[in-house]
């Protein structure tokens, strides 16, 4: 039975679901309403679970880590200023092998501060080795998590997981959604079964100091599991999770109105519904036009990215981040993606790729804005979308 | 041959004469095998952990240079989470990330009353990066950013006191302790774990590389370091002081800076007003805990 819940509310009663015995807290707009949420359900003895309100995001990030190494599972949950406080722990979580899963709400980045959403957040984290998935509305936010756990945990992965959901647009709106049952979510998500742990009756040392004559060769385990056991994980649990639910989930990415399409948008997030409604808004004026949604960013499905766009004429690459001093982060894997099929000899085919940066600080980002990307003939690779040149004498260095 | 019952073992890098090294085995075999430890970046990490060796024989967890009350925070939930109650946790730093970088995530720790033995291994300054001034290097200390030079004499703040800032947290226990005095380490280890909710001891550690010392004097210093009345040793229970360590007399301070090389400028003449600055902490000590009597 579907309910009508706001987003942070869903994702916190969906946490539940999972069973964590471990959860982090730390107040951050807009991601607060997901731990109150999991406050509010171990507290009225809902969900056996210990609930730390921790002193900083760094701590929260820390606290879920000793959780899981201990082989208790553990989440938290944070957005733009604090995930750039809990950096530096993100990147020792996905080294040392634990399979944590959290939610970044995202947001803007200061200065100057500004707690609207975009998703220049995330991208700090882009290099980390932490499994990025990127939901498109708050059923699939929910759906993600429960996946995220069973990708994360798995013996072969072992890697973090952040579900990133767009700020207030995911958090604070309200959709009908469909929480599974509880018996559902045991039987799809088995209770954590750690590969290693902090165990006095098996002492191992966690976090040694590494030297040039093993460091490379943890890096290079963790792209190898990225891009091989990750990929293979992610569409594995998506199907179990589309048959057992009853409830389509896509795994690395959605394909929408692409199979017979010349151009194609290709986005990640919220902003794939808008773009949806303009796709069928040119479909109906006879465009040939489609959408490619990125839902697993990191490991990003270079190969299959390829394969789908390079037979394309036009690519139009539409991000809530952008590379300051480069390009959005989307394009350069998309340009990329196409570049090292295109050196390997796999098509001759080399479609114009456009890039625009939009939505930054939560600016507006209407459907008629998204049309009007199709109809330019403009080859830009990082143009920012509805600037007003009005503002720009408040903000630019003479 | 590793006796069994060592649960630091030997092989690991510490330099000889390592203060912290000794430390550390005294309060890992006072814990016992059913122990947790949680290590700060920092020396002990380096010197025991080489990967692929480990001195560690108990469940050793290191992560960040400031995070191990958080992470230890998280081992006693999950061991709470799973009924785990018998299961010792102690999480450690050098002065630097346990006074400066890591305070934070130790005060919440503390505030939260997570059963956690907490341990500050001070040997004031950050030796592991080679000698630089920390919050509790002492008056006049040469550091290499703290130079002695022309103008500035060293370190000009006197130490941070940790004891202080946990006792403000209402642990259920709080201690100073000294590596000469290898039982009454132990007892407080052992005293400490018996007692639910969070735990302090700070324990001085001589550092011959840091503090300019002969290896063989790592014991005297530590020694002269309690009976100058420089490093009182004190016990509080829920917030009470309950023991102190009574001195006859006070050894003279300047025996204390003889032996450091960190120290030998404050023999001169010229510095006297350091000097006196020590010497008007030490009186205060004195005055606070009743130092001197049998």
């Amino acid at each position: 039975m579907k309910q009508f819940l706001e987003g942070a509310a869903a994702i916190g009663r969906t946490v539940a679901l999972c069973r964590p015995g471990v959860i982090c807290a730390y107040p951050i707009t807009p991601q607060t309403h997901i731990v109150e949420e999991l406050a509010t359900i171990v507290a009225n003895g809902e969900l056996n679970a210990e609930f730390i309100n921790v002193e900083s995001e760094h701590s929260a990030a820390s606290c879920v880590l000793g959780a899981i190494a201990t082989g208790v599972r553990a989440y938290s949950s944070t957005s733009s200023q604090g995930l750039l406080l809990m950096a530096e722990v993100l990147f020792n979580i996905a080294g040392l092998r634990l399979p944590v899963v959290m939610c970044c709400v995202n947001r803007a980045v200061s200065a100057p501060i500004n707690i609207w959403n975009d998703q220049q957040d995330i991208m700090v984290l882009r290099d980390a080795g932490i499994i990025l998935l990127f939901a498109e509305d708050i059923q699939e936010a929910c759906d993600l998590h429960i996946q995220a756990f069973k990708i994360a945990e798995d013996h072969s992965v072992m890697l973090p997981v952040i579900v990133n959901i767009d700020g207030f647009i995911l958090s604070h709106g309200h959709e009908p959604v469909e929480l599974p049952d509880q018996q559902l979510v045991d039987k799809f998500l088995p209770r954590y079964s750690p590969l290693y742990k902090l165990d006095p009756s098996n002492p191992m040392t966690f976090g040694a100091l590494v030297g040039p004559e093993w460091y490379l060769e943890t890096r290079y385990a963790i792209q190898q599991t990225m891009n091989n056991e990750v990929k293979k994980k992610i569409k594995d649990v998506s199907e179990e999770f589309t048959n057992l639910f009853n409830r389509t989930s896509f795994g690395l990415y959605e394909k929408y109105q692409i199979d017979d399409a010349e151009t194609a948008y290709v986005t990640f997030g919220s902003i794939a519904g808008p773009i949806k409604d303009a796709v069928d808004e040119l479909r109906v004026k006879g465009e040939k036009v489609g959408l490619l949604r990125i839902i697993c960013y990191r490991p990003f499905p270079q190969e299959e990215v390829a394969k789908i766009l390079s037979r394309l004429k036009k690519i139009i690459v539409v991000e809530k981040d952008v590379s300051l001093g480069a390009t959005g982060a989307l394009y350069q894997d998309v340009v990329t993606s196409l570049y090292i099929e295109l050196q390997k000899g796999n098509g001759k085919n080399t479609p114009k790729v456009t890039g625009y940066i939009c939505g930054l600080g939560g600016r507006d980002v209407s459907i008629d804005d998204i049309e009007e990307l199709y109809y330019t003939g403009e080859l830009v690779s990082s143009k920012f979308v509805s600037v007003k040149e009005e503002n720009l004498g408040n903000f630019l260095m003479k | 041959m590793i006796d069994e019952k060592i649960l630091f073992t030997a092989g690991h890098t510490a330099c000889a004469g390592c203060g912290q090294s000794l430390a550390a085995r005294l309060v890992i075999d006072a814990a016992g095998p059913n122990t947790i430890v949680v290590n700060n970046t920092g020396c002990l990490e380096v010197f025991s952990t080489g990967y692929p060796y480990t001195s560690w024989r108990v469940p050793f967890i290191h992560s960040l240079f400031e995070n191990a009350g958080a992470v230890a925070s998280g081992i006693e939930s999950a061991l709470r989470y799973l009924g785990k109650r018998d299961v010792n946790v102690i999480a450690q730093a050098g002065d630097g990330g346990f006074a400066d970088i890591g305070l934070q995530a130790f005060s919440g720790l503390w505030e939260r009353g997570h059963n956690v033995l907490t341990i500050c291994y001070d040997n004031e300054a950050y030796m592991n990066t080679g000698i630089q001034r920390s919050g509790t290097t002492p008056t006049g200390c040469n550091t290499t950013t703290s130079p002695v030079g022309k103008t500035i004499a060293g370190n000009l703040r006197w130490k941070k006191n940790l004891v202080e800032i946990a006792l403000a947290h209402r642990c259920v226990y709080v201690a100073t302790s000294s590596v000469h005095l290898p039982v009454d380490l132990q007892n407080k280890v052992k005293k400490a774990l018996k007692l639910i909710g969070p735990k302090f001891i700070h324990i001085l550690c001589p550092c011959p590389l840091g503090w300019g010392s002969e290896p063989s004097d790592t014991i005297k210093i530590a020694q002269i370091a309690v009976e100058s009345g420089f490093w009182p040793l004190v016990e509080f229970e829920e917030g009470r002081l309950t023991k102190v360590r009574k001195l006859k007399q006070l050894t003279p301070i300047e025996e204390y800076f003889k032996l450091q090389r960190r120290f030998h400028h404050l023999l001169k003449e010229q510095y006297k007003e350091i000097v006196d600055m020590w010497k008007n902490q030490i009186q205060k000590n004195v005055e606070k805990y009743q130092l001197l009597g049998n």
